[in-house]
């Protein structure tokens, strides 16, 4: 048995398939997986994201040691209350996690990192922020909801504590606010609109069952897949882990280059990488007949084998089978998958496959 | 609880079969297509094709993976459910009527034998949920 969120039971009593996951036992679909998709895509649906580990910064050096520890520079967060996206790197520049970090008041940071990375990341950090004065704080004792969808911020709001449901109102995206030991950031996983919401562990199944009763549907693991997957947001495990590079897994643009004196973990090997060229391209794919792309399908172009999908699924919104993949420089846009011993065409297309509900990419 | 009729033969990797005149009609069981989810995709064996009992035969891919459906029986494929193509979910909401799969004409009709009934299917169902 893995470990349970504060929400454990309201998922067996809202009849949830649960599945092991990074070491949780977490809803996979609470019957069907795309009625939840669609739910999110037209409506609002919401997701149990406690299993990610909430790490708080503090100290008079976090700034300096956030701009060390991190490819993306949290100097960016220009003010209180903003968020960035950012991959964590070792020294070859292979990605350790993906993570959100959030700028707090007085030059605190709020980090959200992977569920499964946790305990590793935690121990990473801890040891390259010796010389800092920095202190990092897990904090288990905290849940997590996304509710995510075109409705959601509508639905949500009237529930939150009325002090922070006024700030999140005016709310940017990619921005956050805090009251009261809640906190809710305009942030999600899914492509659409939304909050994740932050709270103590023991209000959450409160809040869980308030928005449930608002018309959100509860959204299990199987759905937050395919809604990242059709977002074109990547997934940690399959489309990046330490032994590849930010470069060649699409997530250049969340490396800051500039400025150039700013020396952080990665950097040296990133800068060698670049000049090298070579490196392989990270692609959309849509499967031109039908079947499924799953992750680690071989990839041809021609009789040559170009790479393999690092993630990939049924899309609800474009009832097709559409992956992300890694494959060699120059092998075209015209490629072949192997699926069960037989070679079908797919086409190299450029993520997000689809947004708010309608398919952005040509059929 | 999954639904078992009680006039079909089944077999324990969790294929149906409805037997007519030494023809048989398969699927998967209600068990079956909710432990895999949402069917998005199904691929089905060539009419004409010579199935041995236990060979591989098609394939259920649902959102979450996908699964190989065994022939339950040894015969000669004469029929197979093409609506599937388009509508691989009939397997979802009616695994025992729309969901249908393909059609055998048995080799040896008494190889029915060889299969559990639907009490002995139950049976399985209640033992592989301990």
């Amino acid at each position: 048995m893995g470990l349970q969120t504060p929400l454990f039971e309201s998922h067996q009593r809202m009849g949830a398939r649960i599945v092991p996951f990074g070491g949780w036992d977490m809803p996979l679909h609470y019957g069907s997986q795309v009625e939840e998709h669609h739910a999110v895509r037209r409506d609002s649906g919401m997701f149990d994201v406690s299993h990610m580990m909430v790490l708080d910064a503090a100290g008079n050096e976090t700034r300096e040691f956030l701009r060390y520890l991190l490819a993306n520079d949290v100097d960016r967060l220009d003010a209180p209350g903003r968020a960035l996206y950012s991959c964590m790197l070792n020294d070859a520049a292979g990605v350790l996690d993906d993570l959100i970090v959030y700028r707090r008041a007085e030059g605190e940071y709020r980090l959200v990192v992977n569920a499964a990375t946790s305990e590793k990341d935690l121990a990473w950090m801890r040891a390259r922020a010796a010389g800092f004065a920095v202190e990092i704080r897990p904090r288990p004792e905290l849940g997590m909801i996304a509710i995510q969808g075109p409705a959601a911020r509508a639905k949500v709001l009237p529930l939150l504590p009325p002090e922070l449901g006024n700030r999140a109102r005016a709310l940017k995206p990619f921005h956050a606010a805090e009251a009261q030991g809640w906190f809710a950031a305009r942030t999600g996983y899914t492509g659409e609109d939304g909050f994740e919401v932050i709270l103590p562990g023991d209000q959450a199944a409160e809040f869980w069952d308030a928005l449930a009763q608002s018309g959100v549907l509860p959204c299990g693991l199987g759905a937050r897949d395919t809604l990242r997957l059709e977002a074109g947001m990547n997934l940690y495990g399959a489309d990046m882990d330490e032994t590849v590079s930010p470069l060649e897994s699409g997530l250049g643009w969340t490396i800051a280059w500039q400025p150039e004196d700013r020396a952080f973990i990665g950097r040296e090997k990133l800068e060698e990488q670049r000049q090298a060229g070579g490196l392989r391209r990270f692609v959309g794919l849509l499967l031109e007949v039908p079947g499924v792309l799953r992750s680690h399908q071989k990839l041809f172009s021609g009789e040559r084998y170009v790479g393999e999908t690092t993630s990939g699924g049924f899309s609800p919104t474009l009832e097709r089978s559409i992956a992300l993949a890694r494959v060699a420089p120059g092998s075209g846009d015209r490629l072949q998958v192997e699926i069960r011993g037989r070679r079908l065409p797919v086409r190299v297309v450029k993520p997000p496959f689809a947004r708010h509900g309608e398919p952005s990419i040509e059929l | 609880m999954n639904k078992v009729p009680v006039e079909l033969r089944y077999n324990e990797s969790h294929e149906w079969v409805r037997e007519e005149d030494g023809v048989a009609t398969v699927g998967i069981t209600d068990h079956a297509q909710e432990l895999l989810g949402d069917l998005v995709f199904v691929e089905l064996p060539e009419p004409g094709a010579n199935l041995e009992a236990g060979a591989e035969c098609a394939v259920v891919e649902s959102v979450k993976a996908a699964s190989d459906v065994y022939a339950p029986l040894k015969g000669e494929v004469v029929e197979v459910n093409s609506e599937l193509a388009d509508a691989p979910e009939s397997i979802n909401s009616d695994p025992y009527g729309q969901g249908w799969m393909f059609k055998i004409r048995l080799s040896d009709r008494r190889d029915l034998e060889n299969l559990l009934d639907a009490e002995e299917y139950a049976d399985l169902l209640a033992s592989e949920e301990d």
